[in-house]
């Protein structure tokens, strides 16, 4: 049977979202969205499919018929609006994907941790960057210690939103804390780079880790899994080149606070997104959806199981 | 007459050409000689500005704070300043260099993505900072569009806004025209600043037209120490400001005795127009790629060329330097097909 989720958010993200688990998601459906721009293309095109709609925010939400049977609530707003959000969600009972960089719950990276968060009443999908690179990571230090990893992102100009813009430190100090704490290296790294090329660049994203020892097949293998294992919940995903080691020897690494002698490992990754609302180039926005969309269909199964319990 | 602030990148810029490796000593001497040769501003940071320090951009031999405070320490005059640009650095690593004494910052983005430096133009407002916006690689927007930009980095709080010409591309009128475009657009009493780079030779000729079409802030190096074929060289835009009548705080010989002694002796690879460095220029591409590219050639077999080409064909912009691997081994697999 499928199970009721709702959408807070009517921007690009959530209608985005919202389109996925219409075509993609045998195990959910989207019972409900929350705007609070009456006018807004996103709930329109909920109406047009027959989603439960209000433009009174999350309040409006509780109101909705049908909100009673949500198990999951997608939040696609900002920080600012997700505590509030989160409240009322938690009152009545559900839990919430957290799309915001507000972070008030843990970390989760479908192809990483989610297994251990699926009882979590909050979980936060960390960044487009973070959804990208921290698999690469976390398969790298599986198989060896990553003494420091760094990830370059880099995204088409027209897929950076107005929110991305104005909390781009957001951006690399959050997905610099996932590197770490989910991705297991000891330091973490990450810088975005915009670019404005017409047509727009595709999503590419690059993973350098530093480890001592290194087992070159060990981690070829580790990493083109956990390509696979991404690639399962975002299709667009992909290995652009193959893993590349170089030897370093480094007399002073600031990051390390001294020298480091070792391998360099390169990881190139690229992210076409689905073309479901969003462009194909925007693999950004559609790694996050798509992550958000495996990680509610996990925790929504997890908790009709737990009411048969 | 018009009269100038010269502000020294030797110590930032001139970062990229030795691969970020001044110790502090090193730095703390060069900034004390500008101090004393009269520039009124010195940069110093990672050549990528607060937190470039990584694998992608390369290590640096100190941390940004351990080279702020060596410069801080001995200059008394000239105006302590740092780059930072969002998306590398962030507001955290500006209040840290703003505690060890630093007052002037320039926030850069690419000529096109102003609005990712309103936060942290703000900020440094807010702090009581001298504040510049530097609009990077200018070449790949048009005059009125690149002054819009401008205007937003005016609006945001900037002080002054650069024509940052990072991939040296720029050819005299393009420049004149940029810095038109600027004065058309922002406030009597917002700064016009030019950031030259020597790749197609222009860098000095580029700075003097600059100043002639009402730039005020000119960017400049001792020997021209800087990412490329270097930046303005300091000495030769001072003796020419001379010659044309500019009012500076300036002293040729003193820059000229800093340059020779002090700075040129620490290039590894020589600054100067040349086969790779003219590319740059020729391909419109980030000058700080160069390095990059020459490693990358030499890992891959390959002409530094035909990476740098490729680079400027799929206009990658600055702090793209991870794709200038991606390049090159795109191009091994054009040639193991080919063969």
């Amino acid at each position: 049977m499928t199970k009721a989720v709702a959408i807070i958010g009517s921007g690009n993200i959530a209608t985005d979202l919202m389109l996925k688990i219409k075509r993609l998601s045998g195990e959910l459906y989207v019972a409900a969205m929350a705007g609070i721009d009456p006018d807004s293309d996103g709930l329109a095109r909920a109406r047009r499919m027959g989603v439960a709609t209000t433009h009174k925010g999350v309040e409006g939400l509780a109101d909705l018929p049908g909100f009673a049977d949500v198990t999951v609530v997608f939040d696609a707003t900002s920080a600012g609006a997700h505590r509030a959000n989160y409240e009322v969600v938690r009152a009545h009972g559900a839990a919430i994907v957290d799309m915001t960089p507000a972070a008030i719950g843990p970390y989760v990276v479908p192809a990483v941790n989610i297994d251990a968060h699926t009882d979590a009443d909050n979980v936060n999908m960390v960044t487009c960057g973070g959804q990208a690179t921290v698999p690469i990571v976390s398969a790298i230090s599986e198989v060896t210690a990553v003494d420091y990893g760094e990830i370059v992102a880099s995204i088409a100009s027209r897929s950076a939103g107005p929110g991305t813009r104005a909390n781009i430190d957001e951006f690399t100090e959050t997905t610099s804390r996932a590197i770490e704490q989910v991705g297991g290296a000891a330091h973490g790294k990450a810088v975005i780079v915009l670019n404005p090329a017409d047509p727009p660049v595709v999503m590419r994203n690059t993973v350098f880790c530093l480890v001592r020892e290194a087992d070159e097949e060990a981690i070829r293998a580790s990493v083109e899994r956990r390509v696979e294992e991404v690639r399962a919940y975002v299709p667009g995903y992909r290995l652009k080149q193959d893993v590349q080691f170089d030897p370093v020897r480094h007399d002073h690494v600031p990051a390390l606070g001294g020298p480091f002698t070792g391998t360099r490992v390169s990881v190139f990754l690229e992210v076409n997104g689905a073309g479901h609302y969003l462009p194909e180039f925007a693999g950004n926005l559609d790694i996050m959806t798509s992550a958000a969309l495996r990680t509610g269909e996990l925790m929504a199964a997890r908790r009709s199981e737990g009411s048969h319990a | 007459m018009n009269q100038l602030y010269i502000q020294d990148v030797t110590l930032r810029d001139g970062m990229h050409a030795i691969g970020h490796q001044y110790s502090p000593d090193q730095v703390r001497t060069i900034a004390g000689a500008l101090d004393r040769a009269g520039v009124d501003a010195i940069e110093v940071s990672h050549g990528d500005g607060l937190g470039g320090s990584s694998v992608v951009y390369g290590h640096g031999a100190a941390t940004d704070e351990a080279w702020i405070a060596a410069a801080a320490e001995v200059v008394e005059n000239a105006k302590l300043t740092t780059l930072l640009l969002p998306g590398i650095g962030r507001i955290e690593d500006l209040r840290r260099a703003h505690a060890l004494g630093v007052r002037s910052v320039r926030v850069a983005t690419h000529c096109t993505e102003a609005d990712v430096a309103a936060q942290h133009i703000s900020w440094a407002r807010e702090n009581g900072m001298d504040v510049a916006g530097f609009l990077m690689m200018s070449h790949l927007n048009t005059p009125g569009e690149l002054a819009a930009q401008a205007a937003l980095m005016e609006s945001y709080g900037a002080h002054c806004v650069y024509v940052t010409d990072s991939g040296g591309r720029l050819t005299m009128d393009d420049m004149g025209e940029r810095v038109r475009a600027y004065r058309d657009v922002l406030a009597p009493q917002t700064q016009i600043g030019v950031h030259a780079h020597e790749n197609l030779s222009l860098a000095v000729a580029n700075s003097v037209t600059a100043v002639e079409n009402g730039a005020y802030r000119i960017d400049a190096s001792l020997a021209g120490q800087g990412a490329g074929a270097g930046n303005c060289p300091i000495e030769a835009f001072v003796a020419v400001a001379n010659l044309m009548g500019w009012s500076h705080n300036a002293d040729l010989f003193a820059l000229q005795d800093a340059a020779e002694e002090l700075v040129r002796p620490l290039q590894r690879r020589p600054v100067r127009v040349d086969r790779e460095t003219l590319t740059l220029g020729y391909a419109g591409v980030y000058s700080s790629f160069l390095l990059h590219a020459e490693r990358a050639a030499q890992r891959y077999d390959l002409d530094v060329r035909s990476i740098l080409i490729e680079l400027g064909r799929r206009r990658m912009v600055g702090g793209q330097e991870d794709m200038i691997i991606d390049v090159a081994l795109d191009l091994v697999r054009a040639r193991e097909e080919a063969a």
